[in-house]
Formats: structure tokens, sequence, C-alpha cells
């Protein structure tokens, strides 16, 4: 991690300052900068190094799914060094250390907060929005530069003690991502101050960083629109990023409230989230610690008052990265920007109202689920019209299939898939069944894996020639998208099978526990779904294999990619490239005027096929 | 490079910067508050049978910061007010008062908390009191930010008044908007923590 902030090589070729103002000293240049596109650039790399590191984490469950309490090759003694005989048990005839299962469940928590809260959020609104957003409105920068970088470090010191907690005693927090209560207070209650206080802490700084940043974005539409672009000029990238916002916004605070309150359960042994007549391990009572009359419920409806809205945070800047890049490769306008538009909208709005149907099985009544069941089908509306929509725009395209688009066009059908099994999840009776298997670890990663981080791939590649003035090599671009696509593919199909077996989301052993056993007259596992383990944990080391091209790319084309011949490489019509490549500090030589809608490619008349927005007519 | 609108008001949207982040940022704080009051409401509505405390706090001492903070509001106000009409002077008379009147709810809300932790009541107490301190302390530390903030504009703060009043005066209207939004919450919070 202490790699993310330091400085680029390719800051170098931007020291030719348009606005004759005094050199900055190295430190606020790139480390405490107010650049947005610099702070993008520190979210970017932040990020991507937590998503490495969340997927380090993923790949020892997967061995622990695959070959349970077999010792972990390689890295089994570097683990035992740092995290001691709690955390990795020997084997006894002296193989090597294998995962406990309080270091399993550490795992699976940070696994998903790590993933959702520290790399793909940060990636999609932090770093993409930063840098684009301004660019695209014809912005000198964002509205509150200071704000912005406070944001980042706020984020950063939140992604540190996140970090930190997996080395204090007793480890990361345990209880899930969603940290139900009263899980969450009762684990590691030997410690004051353990994994949960760390997380509960951590939370608290990374919501107080997506709300300055949000505040930020949305101020910055609103304000800093270059003359002539109005709301439907908009690019549809700079919509997605705006509702985002609203979410961010609006979403994260209840979950800031619930997470003080979680922290004075566990600090100040209150009972917000805690009943009466709680016991521990089916006889120790808590009634001499805790007063009760607390609401374990309370803090649910709280989370996923977030964490719904949250869903579309991690994919509606995605959506909006696709539909830049689709435009753009298709050489055709957008088919229906207006639908995309209103779409956006009422997801965002729809967002707020479904968040209870991930508590159907909470027994919190009829009526209610039958609300939010009623709300979850609305919700899928306005996000089936966006995939037609786009899907649409492909038909009669002179696609060039550059590697942005390849991800692109492989982000359609995955987003459709993870989104269309999710309705059964959405049905109230179907969940009841479905409900904390492996079928909806397998739909939510097809929306997030395939769906978001291909999307988020897609623009590293399509911006990267903007922020250093090179391209990243197309054939190593390939062989990373081709192995990304197979292996992906090969790690969640089988998940769902698994998850329609009854495999529970959360074992440690892989499932090897509720096996069917003939003889004993038990009724549990299939012994085929068990051993599906396997191929599914190869194909998680096979998806690592085939992030090293891309990891090797991104640094390397830094310096020796292939130069662009100009400001505009891919012949796009948005405002980002009429800026100098890599954009100055101050962006643009002259204030953009904007003429024109976003999307004018092939426009009838006009020899070279597009005509940039920012170009007056003739 | 400068950003602009940030002393000025867009054309189109009528605003300056700052005035839409405040905005946005005080919406975002009805959401924070918004989530606790709901959290009130279901602890209560959820307590076991008369577990839940009816009016045990004192009332007099709410009524009379209820006061105060009212009265600060309109300071703070008049603060601004001065400004517009080209009054140093009476910027800082006012903005004073406003201070002040920070203090004294602080203070009173002090006694308040100190009684009750005379009688060994605490937040673990029962969810009442769990509810009551968040809910109070959440407050009071947003009207120590505010005050803070209210501090510095009024102390070294004020030398923009020199250099540039139009953002000065911009500066003390949206902490103005802050402070009377802490005033709003706090009248949320008498009449359900106090009253009811």
């Amino acid at each position: 991690m202490a790699t993310t902030t330091q400085s680029n090589p390719h800051h170098d070729v931007s020291d030719s300052h348009h606005h004759g103002h005094e050199e900055l000293s190295f430190w606020r240049k790139y480390v405490f900068s107010t650049d947005h596109k610099v702070i993008g650039i520190q979210y970017g790399l932040t990020a991507l190094t937590f998503l490495l590191f969340g997927f380090f984490l993923i790949m020892l469950m997967r061995w622990q799914l695959a070959y349970p309490n077999q010792p972990i090759p390689v890295i089994g003694g570097i683990l035992h060094f740092f995290f001691g005989d709690n955390a990795m048990g020997a084997v006894k005839d002296g193989g090597g250390y294998f995962i406990m299962p309080d270091f399993y469940n550490s795992l699976g928590a940070m696994h998903g907060t790590i993933m959702v809260f520290l790399a793909i959020v940060p990636l999609a609104f932090g770093a993409f929005g930063n840098y684009v957003i301004p660019l695209q409105i014809g912005a000198p920068d964002m509205a509150f530069p200071r704000l912005n970088m406070a944001s980042y470090w706020m984020y950063f010191v939140g992604g540190v003690v996140m970090f930190v907690s997996f080395f204090i005693p007793g480890g990361a927090a345990k209880a899930g991502w969603t940290s139900y209560s009263p899980l969450a207070t009762l684990t590691d209650m030997q410690y004051a101050v353990n994994g949960q206080t760390f997380w509960l802490v951590g939370m608290v700084l990374l919501i107080s960083s997506s709300l300055l940043g949000s505040v930020n974005f949305i101020a910055t539409v609103i304000q800093l629109r270059a003359p002539g672009l109005t709301w439907m000029r908009l690019p549809f990238f700079v919509w997605a990023q705006f509702v985002t916002a609203f979410l961010l916004l609006l979403a994260f605070p209840p979950l800031e409230a619930a997470g003080i309150m979680q922290l004075m359960d566990n600090l100040l042994d209150t009972s917000f989230f805690l009943p009466t007549g709680l016991m521990v391990g089916g006889s120790v009572s808590m009634a001499d610690k805790i007063s009760g009359g607390g609401s374990p419920l309370l803090w649910q409806h709280l989370f996923w008052f977030l964490a719904h809205p949250e869903v579309y945070v991690l994919i509606l800047p995605a959506i909006g990265i696709v539909a830049e890049v689709l435009a753009n490769n298709t050489r055709k306008p957008l088919w229906g920007y207006k639908s995309l538009v209103y779409s956006a909208l009422a997801i965002g709005f729809l967002s707020f109202i479904v968040w209870a149907h991930h508590m159907y099985l909470t027994g919190m009544g009829v009526t209610i689920s039958t609300f939010f069941q009623t709300t979850t089908m609305l919700i899928s509306v306005p996000s089936v019209i966006i995939l037609t929509t786009l899907m649409i725009s492909l038909y009669g395209g002179s696609i060039r299939f550059t590697t942005p688009m390849l991800f692109v066009l492989a982000f359609l059908p995955m987003f459709g898939l993870g989104g269309l099994t999710g309705l059964p999840l959405g049905f109230n009776a179907s969940d009841l069944y479905l409900h904390d298997s492996y079928y909806v670890i397998a739909h939510f990663h097809y929306i997030v894996a395939p769906g978001t981080i291909f999307a988020l791939f897609a623009g590293v590649y399509y911006w990267f020639p903007k922020m250093t003035g090179r391209k990243m090599s197309e054939v190593l671009g390939k062989i990373h998208f081709v192995g990304s696509f197979i292996f992906m593919n090969a790690i969640f199909l089988p998940m769902f099978i698994q998850g329609l077996d009854g495999m529970s989301r959360r074992m440690y052993d892989g499932g090897a526990s509720y096996a069917s056993d003939m003889e004993a007259g038990i009724l549990g596992l299939t012994a085929e779904s068990i051993r599906l383990n396997i191929p599914i944990t190869h194909a998680a080391f096979g998806l690592a294999l085939f992030q090293l091209p891309f990891i090797f790319n991104l640094f390397w084309s830094i310096k020796n990619g292939k130069k662009v011949e100009s400001d505009n490489p891919w012949e796009a019509t948005t405002l980002e490239w009429a800026t100098p490549t890599p954009p100055p500090h101050g962006n643009f030589t002259e204030q953009p005027v904007v003429y024109r809608d976003p999307y004018e490619y092939s426009v009838p008349g006009v020899k070279k096929g597009f005509v940039a927005q920012n170009e007056s007519a003739e | 490079m400068e950003i602009p609108y940030n002393s000025t008001p867009r054309p189109d949207t009528g605003l300056y910067n700052a005035k839409v982040g405040i905005w946005l940022f005080l919406a975002s704080e009805v959401m924070l508050f918004g989530a606790l009051f709901s959290s009130y409401i279901l602890l209560r509505v959820g307590a076991d049978p008369g577990m839940w405390h009816l009016r045990p706090l004192n009332i007099w001492l709410g009524t009379i910061n209820t006061g105060v903070l009212i009265f600060s509001s309109i300071t703070i106000l008049m603060s601004w007010a001065n400004l517009k009409m080209n009054s140093f002077e009476g910027f800082r008379k006012f903005m004073l008062i406003t201070l002040l009147c920070s203090v004294a709810f602080l203070v009173i809300k002090s006694i308040e908390y100190g009684s009750k932790f005379s009688h060994g009541i605490y937040p673990k107490t029962d969810t009442y009191y769990a509810i009551y301190f968040t809910l109070t302390g959440l407050h009071a530390l947003h009207v120590i930010g505010g005050a803070l903030v209210n501090l510095y504009l009024w102390g070294p703060g004020s030398k923009m008044w020199k250099t540039d009043p139009e953002r000065f005066t911009n500066r003390v209207e949206v902490s103005g908007l802050f402070w009377h939004f802490v005033d709003l919450v706090w009248i949320f919070l008498f009449p359900v923590l106090y009253l009811l």
C-alpha cells in the first residue's frame, strides 16, 4: 500500500503549465495535491491495490473450500509468521499450515468489505469520477479542490485502519461484510478493542470520505458545466456519476448512524441491537452485562438502507463507462440517450425503497415483504431499459474491436445474466429457498465481477492515453480480456449449481459437514456440488494468472506504450479529448464552449465521421 | 487557475458553489439524524411494556436551551445581515453573542449530563438513555463543530473581510445555514426526548 501514493513517472511530462504560476513542491504536487487528476490517479492506484489484496484474500478462502484442512502451499509459513497459531493451524505431522475457522471468517468479512468499500467504489467513483467529470464538463477542476484532497486522505486512512485490523489481537472483523448484530457485538468480546471496532472506525472514515466526494461531484456538475453544456447534452457518464453521488450522499449517513450505535454497543455496553434475554452459546445469559430491549432487525434495516443503493453505486458508474466506450467504438450515437438518463434517475430514486428484499428471511412480516417485492420488480424495469438501449446501440454500428470495447461487449451479457438471476431473489417465495446460498454469491458476483470490474478495465484502457499520452498494449490487453472472460465464467457459473443444490455461502469446509450420507440416512449436499469447489478454485487461480498481463501492461505502457499522435486518439466527441495530453493543471487551454449533443458520430456529410461537442456549426 | 463561481453566483443556477455544497451537506445530515430518529421510534415501539421512560429529563433546562439556540439563530442571521449592510463592527458583535450562546448551551447540556451521571445513569442503563445520549451527544458535537467555525470566522478568518468581502459574507451565510440546521435538529430533539 505504501507504494500507491507515490508519483507516477508520466507526470513529468505535465510540467508545461499554461497559467504561469509558481512551481509546487513534490509533496504538494503528487501527494497532497488538490488537482482532481492527481487525486483521481491516487484513488485509482490505491483502489487497484486493494482490489488485488481483496483477491488474495479470496484465493486463500478458495484453497480452503477446495482442499479443506490441507496446508496452504508456498505462503503458509509466511501467513503463520504474521498471524500466529490462532489463525494458521499446523498440520500434525509437520506438513505446513492450514487456515483456522476464525481466520476464515475474517477473510470472508474483509474480502467483502475491501472489495465493496475500498476497491470498486473508490475506483469507479473516486478515480474515474474525479479524473473524467471535470474534463467532460469543461471545468478547470472540482468545485472544492481541498475537500477533494481531504476525501482521498480520509479514504486512505480508513483503508489503513481496515488493513491494520488483521494484525491486532483477535484479528480482523469476522461478522461478514454486513456485520449483523448481535454477532458483530458478541464476536471477540474478550478484547475491549477488537476487529469489529476497527471495522466500524474504518467505515466512519470511509463514509465521511464519500460524503465529501459526493457533495463535491454534485456541486461540480451543477455549477461548473461549460457554456452551452445543458443537462441533456451531458455525456451519459456524467449523468451516471451524478446519480451515484446522490446515492452516496443520502444512503451512507444511515449506516454512519448505525455504525455509531454499534460502536456504542461494543464499547459502552448499550443495547441498541441486543434483544432482551440474549444468550451466548445457548447457556450464558447476557442479562448482567447489558440491559437488553434493543432490536437486531434495526441494524439490518439501517445497514441495507445503505447497502442496497450501494449496489447501484457499484453498477451505475460502470454503465457510464460502458456507454462512453460503446458509443465511441460503434461510431454511432447512443440509441435512446434520454431513456438512459431517465432510467438512471428512476433507478436512483427506486433504489431507496427496495432495501428490505435482503431481509425476507427475518420474519419481518408478509405485508412488508410484499411491498419490497413489488418495488424490487419495479426497479428491474429501468435496469432492463438501460441494458436494452445499450444492446440496440450496437445494431448497425461499424464496431472497432479495441480492448476497451471487448470488455464492454462482455459486460453486456454478463450484467444481463447477473441481473436476470436476481429476479428469483427478489421474489419472496423463491428467495426463502435461495437465500444465503452460493446462488446469491454467483448472482451478485456476475454483476460486480464480470460486470462492473470489466467496465472498470474498459475505462482504464480507454482513458489511459489521456492520462499518459500513450496507449496500453493491445496484444497484452486482448490476452488479459480473453483469460479473464473465460475464468470469470468458470468461477461463477458452477456456483449457481451449488447454490441450487443448497450450499450455504459461509462454509468453512466447503460443505463437507453437510454432505449427503446415504448409509446414515442424511439427505444433504450432493457429492457432485461439493466436488465443484475444486475446478472453481483452479479457475480462481487461472484468473489471477491472467491479471499479470494487465498489471505489467499498466506500468510498462507509462513509459513504453505506443505514443498517441493527437489529443484525441479514439476520435471521440466528448470534451475530455479537447484538452492537451496529459491535461495540465487547470485542464483546458481556453474555456471550451459546447454546441451539440454528446455522441455525434457518423454525422451525414461529415467526412471525418464525427463532430466533437465543442465544434461550432459551420 | 481560478475555480469559477466561488463568490459570485452562476447566472443560470443563481447560486455560488459553497451554497450548493452546504445544502447538499445538510441533506446528508438530515439522513443521519433521520436514521437516528427512526431508530428512536423503532426502539420505543419495540420496548417491553413499562420499560420506556416518560419525561425523565429536566424540562426546564431543556426549555432554556431551546430558547438559547433559537436566540442564537437570530443573532447569527443578524451578523450576516450586518455584513450585507457593510457593518463589520455589527458582524463582530452579533457573532460574539452567537458564540456565547453556544457556550451557554453546552454548559447547560453538561449540567444535565452531570446530574444523570451522578445518579448512576449512563448510556448502558437502558435503550431510552442509550438513544438519549447518542442523539444529544451527536447534536452537541455539531454545536461544537459549528461554534468552532463561527469562532474562526469571528477571529482570524475575519481578515478576509478586507481582501474579499463578498466571499467572506458568503462564508458567514454558509456557516449560518449550518447553524440553523443545528438549531432545527434541537427543535425536533426537544419534544421527542423531553416532552413526549
